[in-house]
């Protein structure tokens, strides 16, 4: 592999951009909760697991999604929470999976007989549904080899960083990252593209994740 | 006037680019914001700084007003109240106001733009005028608990419009339109929230006797009974009682709210005569509420009901240490115990007050995180960017929308 030949395909950057629409569903026990879930649109589904990473990029700690934080913030269900929030994200390959993987989840702590499904939210602190509206747009930047790429993913924006890595991956039901993808078809470096690839994003702000793509290719060029 | 350029140091050169990415997809769109005042309140602010910055991206963006008398606006302002779920008198005589100057309205104002932008009740029924174009109506205010009477009535505008725009998901229903959620924002740069010289603080405290010597708690809020004026005045008093502090409560009034004098003159009886109760009518001086705001040690928000809260994204962006009610989408900038404190009473609010004034360290550390919630979600650029999305969402039905 040489780092700086030009790639078979150009990798150009896209940036996507969301906005929240609001469903009107809500949900104040835990019965109503999982019984939507069950039947919103997968863009629900995907905010409620996604808009973390992006809303409190510099917040920590704080939950990695909306359905654990609600079930332990406001119906007083840590255990739960905590089983909801361990989920393992990167595990799944479709929205409709991780639904799956929710519900049955909730289902199961419940019916384990504890008084959970007696809870309520108090007025104003209901579950509400809402889900994500992604617009797709290709950006000026784009990459010829590997140096070129390190230096572009230095200053895009977390927007694009967070097209290629989480919405691509599960919303767009690619099979891995653009970057990983990209490394390996068009630079031709599996290993590389592997090493991209076992970074569980889910685990690290987006500023961070930025330095750990750049760290590793950085290395990978310096090694050359 | 301020230009794009400048807010790059704020918020970085790529979320500048990809505003102006945006605005070429809207391209030969024009968008027309109507609202009923251009001075006072949120609303106004915003536009103040939003069309001029759709105009810099090439947008073409106009503001119109719609026109209404005193008896109007003492409508609207019931509606305004009963929305917030108050009990008002509602008079047919009163929906008959509303409906008369409305048809003034739409005889009077050109509705010409692709995307007509509707802020709050007061121009809603210039739906009426929908032809092929789009219709987005803004609701600013608190709706999770209406009164019926006037929701229906409103609803009877709201379906004909292409989507919604509410501030809070508490403020949602289930409509047949579709209906989105965008936050407010601040302006970073603007005379309120730019920064200033520790001079012009100490001139704005001269110019209103306010020592220097005694922590400053502040409300800035219209004078308006849903931002619970009294209620502060109590909770300072319980502070009071352990640490010498002074409370200032300043505020302006809008053109379209007639109860304003009327509330500020009981707030002045409810204060008597403690020196260290300083009521401040500032109308519009921007400068002036930003140095109270920077001189304050705690910022309150004590709203019984909030569309959003401007004033306490101002006060953490400043970094202030805030305690804020409970309410609206006011819980969507402070996490408790995080980036403020959050309260449901009189007595809360006061323990909050105590404990802020007691723990400085404490209190700098909510203020700073505050600061840092309120620069990536909450400043004018974010903002853009939703507004120009929305446009775009009224030509797409999709959930993922290439562009």
């Amino acid at each position: 592999m040489a780092p700086l030949s030009k790639a078979k395909e150009p990798f150009r950057f896209y940036t996507r951009l969301h906005l929240s629409e609001l469903t009107g569903f809500r949900a104040t026990t835990l019965g109503q909760l999982v019984k939507l879930i069950k039947s919103v649109p997968g863009s629900c589904i995907y905010h409620h697991t996604h808009r973390f990473l992006q809303q409190h990029q510099f917040f920590s700690p704080e939950p990695p999604n909306d359905f654990a934080y609600w079930v332990t913030e406001i119906l007083g269900e840590k255990e739960l929470g905590e089983r909801l929030a361990s989920i393992d994200i990167m595990q799944f390959a479709k929205i409709h999976d991780l639904r799956d993987k929710i519900v049955s989840t909730i289902e199961e702590y419940v019916q384990q007989g504890n008084n959970a499904q007696l809870k309520f939210a108090r007025e104003g602190e209901e579950f509400y549904f809402i889900k994500s509206v992604s617009f797709v747009l290709p950006t000026n930047h784009v990459a010829e080899n590997l140096a070129d790429f390190v230096e572009i993913m230095k200053k895009v924006t977390f927007d694009s960083i967070y097209f290629h890595i989480f919405e691509a991956r599960l919303r767009l039901e690619r099979e891995t990252n653009d970057f990983s993808n990209w490394i390996e078809s068009s630079i031709g470096d599996k290993e590389l593209a592997d090493e991209l690839t076992a970074l569980d994003p889910y685990t690290r702000t987006l500023d961070d994740l930025r330095s750990a793509i750049i760290g590793i290719i950085d290395k990978k060029l310096f090694e050359q | 006037m301020i230009r794009l350029e400048e807010y790059i140091p704020i918020v970085g050169q790529s979320v500048i680019d990809d505003l102006r990415l945006i605005a070429t997809r809207l391209k030969g769109k024009t968008i027309q914001h109507i609202n009923s005042t251009s001075v006072g309140g949120g609303v106004a602010e915003i536009l103040n700084r939003m069309v001029p910055l759709l105009q810099e991206l090439e947008v073409e963006a106009r503001w119109d007003l719609i026109k209404g008398g005193e008896q109007f606006f003492e409508v609207t302002k019931k509606f305004h109240n009963a929305l917030h779920g108050y009990s008002a008198e509602i008079t047919k005589r009163d929906f008959e106001i509303f409906l008369e100057t409305s048809q003034q309205n739409i005889n009077d104002v050109n509705t010409c733009g692709d995307i007509v932008f509707i802020h709050d009740p007061q121009p809603i029924a210039l739906v009426k005028k929908k032809q092929d174009n789009k219709w987005l109506w803004r609701c600013h205010v608190d709706v999770s608990n209406p009164n019926e009477k006037v929701w229906n009535f409103l609803m009877e505008y709201i379906v004909r419009y292409d989507a919604a725009v509410f501030s809070a998901p508490s403020f949602s229903r289930r409509l047949p339109i579709r209906q989105f959620l965008i936050s407010p924002s601040i302006d970073p740069l603007s005379d309120k929230n730019k920064e200033l010289p520790q001079e012009v603080i100490d001139k704005v405290l001269r110019k209103y006797n306010i020592s220097k010597d005694k922590p400053i708690i502040t409300q800035i809020s219209r004078f308006d009974r849903l931002k619970d004026p009294v209620g502060v005045i109590e909770a300072y008093q319980k502070v009071k009682q352990y640490v010498n502090c002074q409370l200032i409560l300043a505020g302006g009034t809008a053109a379209d709210d007639p109860e304003g004098l009327q509330v500020l003159e009981e707030i002045k009886a409810r204060a008597k005569q403690d020196k260290d109760i300083h009521i401040l009518l500032l109308p519009h001086n921007d400068i002036e509420v930003n140095a109270l705001q920077r001189a304050s040690a705690v910022i309150v928000q004590k709203s019984i009901k909030e569309g959003f809260g401007l004033t306490v994204a101002e006060a953490l962006w400043k970094a202030k240490p805030v305690v804020a009610s409970n309410v609206g989408g006011i819980p969507l900038q402070i996490k408790h115990k995080y980036s403020g404190l959050l309260c449901h009473s009189i007595e809360g609010a006061a323990f909050a007050i105590k404990q802020l004034l007691n723990s400085p360290e404490y209190a700098k550390k909510l203020g700073e995180n505050g600061r840092e919630h309120i620069s990536n979600n909450f400043l004018i650029t974010r903002h853009l960017r939703d507004y120009m999305l929305l446009f775009l969402s009224l030509y797409h039905k999709e959930d993922i929308v290439y562009l």
